[in-house]
């Protein structure tokens, strides 16, 4: 039965995550962009929400309610706050998402109950590598299969919070299959050659890194002899990100609207030129589109459903969806959008880099 | 509640037959009926007129009953407790009818526009004397007469006249209504009706304005004209004169009374058809563009072309992108419709939610269709397929019920919390 009324716990958490961007993120944004430095105030904070634990399965301890259409309402709304601390957040999930949907029982016992600490749990994936021409279906990280297990060599770019981790899920091909896998690699195995300098997202610290000649054990493959759904895992990553590009433009979007409602020129508020009206509408109603097309791939993903076409293209028009919309904003603003003491250049800045942050997020 | 997008089986069930309709009555006559504006679609007519009458007798009997049982009856309780698919099932017919052929699907012989009115604002007699002759008989339509050649999106401006004749107790309307759609089919063929908006006091504006049902055969209505269209030519389009047109008292919806200062219920009624029509054309305008989508990706696939979903954007021709974009710019469009028809299914007030689709569905159609004719190459811009056709066809669903401009004027209000001398 068709309904685009979500259910009252998410509706509640929806709320306690409005709240936590409102108080503990959005008042400081600004300062830690400025500084390239994260807020740890409002990590804690939202650490403390369990967003990842309740994904987690019961017999660990989790809540076992690993919903994509859960995940993409608090995405949105923790994008909303600010995507940089989104995105921190939910950095452990790189990590602790597919180990849950595709860790052998022992992976999974050994390398869960770290994301049910009351600490940030230190894991990440790489997936992304430098250069114009990455293909996630033919990824130039290798790894070599030897008789002590798999050598793993290449580069990958905006790792998040790479130097802090301990744990490191790296995608890479394998050299034999040609198949792109996940293989378990620790923090000291790999050399970090610089902390990514980006135009956006300038509070979450992301690295390059360099695998050279990685040798892991075979029980560092993630899924083990069986391996892992990689098609699932980048369904699951382009729907995440488009929920985040939702909430960046709702952002920017609703900041723009209101802005224009109190700025008067020529006797009135600039709200009441249809030049001015008829771009905030146009904002309104792309991101409201995004956003049903992201509540349809994340509800086919919870089905079991083929959902690899619909996350596709739904990443698509969102990035290019948020392009235009906090283009737009910065645009309402006029010269005050250009002026960083008002929010709109960084929610530009930050909603250009949609396209390129593959493996940043996921559901 | 939960967020689910499950169409009901029942729904995709009727669609396949509808499916069946439009392949066997629309499709092949497409050209045809193009070619040939003014002709009518009798093998699609006479298919569908037997389902619709016993549809529109259903609703009917229905009424009848609650007349009789006095108004509230339990059955009433019962029906509104679970949530309709009414409209629901109205977009995925109406998706697919316009797939199978927009224009054609124009003339669905039933009470349409008309009937959402009479629906809306009739009482149950008016319903049962005005709505008998879409349940039996021979095929028969309804229109609505809005627009005048001085009032297009500024409705309140119209100037069709309707004064009481105390004596003969009857409304006597004088003036000139245009682009009515199927009102020669409502007027001349069949026993029709066509719902016209007049005002009973030129100075008051919107309060003045009310809805009166002019029956086919009143002398001095007349059909002047048969516009000749850039598409959806099978549809019949016409401008009608009023000429001491005189119709019973009670052929006026709702109340004659003017009441100084403030929009009558019968322009309020006016806008309330729109929350229910414009996503009704948003569904349109999806059929149309599914078609033309469709027919490309066959027509490429045919030249070896294949759409690879999950490329990098760096490998993609322009070709391929732009196909993409065409499939994600109909899912949008979709979308959007979806929630503001399952929000007229919920009973919950649409205005805003079916202009942002109405503005989307047609902005998208028009992108569509004007790209699919572009990409096919001289295929594309050859009469001897579809797809030039679905391009002219595609164009009207950006502009009636409202324009894409209008709509975004309200969404606009909406949004900003505006009335309209606030955002003009």
């Amino acid at each position: 039965m068709v309904s685009f009324t979500p259910t009252e716990d998410q509706q509640l958490l929806i709320e306690t995550i409005r709240r936590f961007a409102e108080n503990d993120v959005r008042p400081t944004a600004h300062e830690h962009d400025e500084a390239s430095e994260p807020n740890p105030d409002a990590l804690k904070v939202g650490w403390q929400m369990g967003l990842i634990p309740s994904a987690l399965p019961e017999e660990l301890g989790g809540f076992g309610e690993m919903s994509a259409v859960t995940g993409v309402l608090a995405l949105e709304e923790l994008a909303f706050g600010e995507l940089a601390t989104a995105m921190h957040l939910m950095t452990p999930a790189l990590f602790a998402y597919p180990v849950t949907l595709f860790g052998t029982a022992e992976q999974r016992e050994n390398l869960l109950p770290m994301f049910l600490e009351e600490d940030f749990a230190p894991a990440t994936a790489a997936l992304l590598e430098p250069g114009i021409s990455f293909d996630p279906y033919s990824l130039k990280t290798t790894a070599s299969p030897t008789e002590q297990g798999f050598v793993l060599n290449g580069i990958k770019a905006y790792v998040p919070l790479a130097d802090s981790a301990t744990h490191i899920l790296v995608y890479a091909r394998n050299t034999e299959t040609g198949n792109q896998e996940a293989f378990i690699v620790s923090r000291d195995q790999v050399e970090i050659e610089r902390r990514e300098m980006l135009m956006g997202i300038r509070a979450l610290p992301t690295y390059r890194l360099k695998l050279h000649d990685v040798t892991v054990a075979p029980d560092s493959r993630l899924g083990g002899a069986v391996g892992i759904n990689y098609q699932l895992i980048l369904d699951r990553s382009n729907v995440a990100l488009a929920a985040l590009a939702v909430g960046v433009a709702r952002a920017a979007y609703e900041y723009a609207k209101e802005y224009a409602k109190q700025r008067v020129q020529f006797g009135k508020p600039i709200a009441q030129n249809q030049a001015i009206a008829f771009m905030l509408a146009e904002m309104a109603i792309e991101v409201d589109a995004t956003r049903l097309m992201v509540w349809e791939a994340a509800w086919k993903l919870d089905q079991g459903e083929d959902a690899s076409k619909d996350a596709y293209l739904t990443r698509q028009y969102a990035n290019k969806m948020v392009l235009m919309v906090t283009d737009s904003g910065v645009q309402t603003l006029g010269g005050y959008g250009f002026i960083r003491e008002y929010p709109a250049e960084r929610w530009l800045r930050n909603g250009r880099g949609f396209p390129t942050f593959d493996g940043l997020a996921i559901v | 509640m939960a967020i689910d997008f499950k169409i009901p089986e029942g729904i995709l069930q009727t669609r396949q037959m509808v499916q069946y309709i439009a392949e066997t009555t629309m499709r092949p006559f497409s050209r045809e009926l193009d070619e040939n504006e003014h002709q009518r679609p009798t093998a699609f007519v006479q298919a569908v007129w037997p389902i619709l009458s016993a549809q529109q007798a259903q609703a009917l009997a229905r009424i009848e009953r609650e007349l009789e049982s006095g108004g509230t009856t339990p059955v009433k309780e019962k029906t509104k407790e679970r949530i309709s698919t009414h409209y629901l099932s109205m977009m995925y017919l109406v998706e697919m009818l316009s797939w199978g052929d927009a224009g054609i699907y124009l003339c669905l012989p039933s009470a349409a526009l008309g009937g959402f009115a009479i629906e809306a604002v009739g009482t149950p007699e008016q319903k049962l004397r005005f709505l008998r002759r879409f349940a039996e008989g021979e095929p028969s339509w309804g229109a609505m007469a809005m627009t005048e050649p001085n009032a297009g999106s500024d409705t309140s401006a119209i100037q069709t006249t309707a004064v009481f004749d105390e004596e003969t107790q009857e409304w006597v309307l004088n003036g000139e209504k245009i682009f009515c759609t199927s009102g020669g089919l409502a007027l001349n063929e069949g026993d029709g009706l066509v719902m016209v908006w007049a005002t009973v006091d030129r100075n008051a504006g919107r309060s003045g304005m009310k809805l009166f049902v002019v029956e086919a055969g009143t002398p001095g209505v007349t059909v002047v004209k048969a516009e000749k269209k850039h598409g959806i030519r099978a549809s019949d389009t016409v401008a009608i004169s009023f000429n001491n047109a005189r119709i019973p008292a009670d052929n006026i919806l709702g109340s004659p009374e003017v009441k100084e200062g403030k929009s009558g219920k019968g322009f309020k009624g006016a806008m309330a058809t729109f929350d229910a029509s414009r996503p009704l054309v948003a569904a349109s305008a999806l059929g149309i563009g599914r078609a033309a989508v469709e027919f490309v990706k066959e027509k490429l696939a045919e030249e070896g072309i294949e759409i690879p979903y999950g490329a990098p954007y760096h490998k993609l021709t322009a070709v391929q992108r732009d196909v993409m974009e065409m499939e994600a710019q109909l899912k949008a469009a979709h979308l959007l419709t979806l929630r503001s028809i399952a929000m007229l299914d919920e009973k919950i007030s649409n205005p805003l939610e079916a202009s942002m689709a109405k503005v989307k569905a047609g902005k998208a159609i028009t992108w569509i269709t004007q790209k699919a004719v572009e990409l096919l190459g001289p295929l594309g811009y050859s009469r001897e397929v579809l797809v030039e056709k679905w391009m002219r066809d595609g164009k009207i669903n950006d502009i009636y019920e409202g324009t894409g401009q209008i709509n975004t004027l309200i969404v606009a209000r909406r949004i900003l919390d505006y009335t309209r001398t606030e955002l003009a």
